[in-house]
């Protein structure tokens, strides 16, 4: 039964770090080029652009939500499984996300690197 | 990508690992809290270390949030993945461990992910993630021009 909630803890965690990724994402790309922006309408005017768009916010939720789902698994198991899961697993199920809802253009080298982040992190992250 | 915009990836890859260890060493000096006095939670928020901590963590906030401005999700995560690689050093350099022969592996497999993904354009052009027809099964990809 442990088992069964840290894997449900680890696949929430994934799920709405992928989610919040996401989110932030396409809020950034709405909002454009923060560097060119900044020229034209100030670092305040790029901060009030953020902070107004609805779709940051739900992506600031959603990595909360990560958060809090993160220290609920590490209750139920060790640190040394939950922490390489969770973020090892993010790299690829973003990437999913990436290309289906964000329509990213996600060749073989992105699924590659993807494939070997996910590998890398999870040997170092424990 | 120029100059401006390695810096911010850079900045992601350290900012991170640095907010993670000292929010760890601040936390350490408070102690384990328990749920009966989770007021110290506020209370460790203003100790330097986790304050200090909080704050590197903005830093890196801000930093990818400026890197999701002008990249895609999956040039920006594979190439920050580094960050990894930084934590584990800084936390094996903190706690005097050795980096045993798993780490070093897994150093050498996000090293290359990082140098995969950086040698590809950063961004999908605009016109083609607004209004991209599905390419039938089989069919070829269409390459940018």
């Amino acid at each position: 039964m442990r088992t069964l909630y840290t894997w449900v803890g680890i696949a929430a965690v994934v799920l709405f770090s992928s989610a919040g990724d996401v989110l932030l994402s396409r809020a950034m790309k709405k909002i454009g080029d923060v560097g060119q922006l900044r020229r034209q309408i100030g670092i305040f005017g790029v901060v009030g652009r953020i902070l107004t768009s609805p779709v940051f916010f739900s992506g600031l939720a959603c990595m909360a939500l990560a958060f809090f789902s993160l220290l609920l698994a590490l209750s139920w198991a060790d640190v040394s499984l939950v922490a390489p899961a969770s973020a090892s697993l993010t790299f690829v199920t973003s990437a999913i996300a990436a290309k289906f809802l964000l329509h990213e253009n996600v060749d073989r080298r992105r699924w590659l690197a993807a494939l070997l982040a996910c590998a890398g992190v999870a040997l170092l992250a424990r | 990508m120029n100059l401006r915009k390695y810096l911010v990836l850079v900045a992601i890859l350290i900012f991170g690992p640095l907010g993670d260890v000292f929010l760890k060493r601040g936390m350490g000096q408070v102690g384990a809290v328990t749920a009966a006095h989770w007021i110290q939670v506020i209370r460790a928020v203003f100790t330097p270390w986790v304050a200090l901590g909080i704050g590197f963590l903005l830093v890196f906030f801000a930093a990818y949030l400026h890197a999701l401005s002008w990249a895609d999700l999956t040039y920006v995560l594979p190439a920050t993945s580094l960050g990894y690689v930084v934590l584990a050093l800084l936390s094996t350099y903190m706690l005097h461990e050795q980096v045993d022969l798993t780490r070093w592996l897994g150093i050498l497999l996000v090293s290359l992910a990082v140098g995969f993904v950086t040698r590809g354009p950063e961004v999908t052009p605009r016109k083609q993630r607004e209004a991209r027809p599905e390419p039938a099964l089989g069919a070829p990809v269409r390459s940018e021009p």
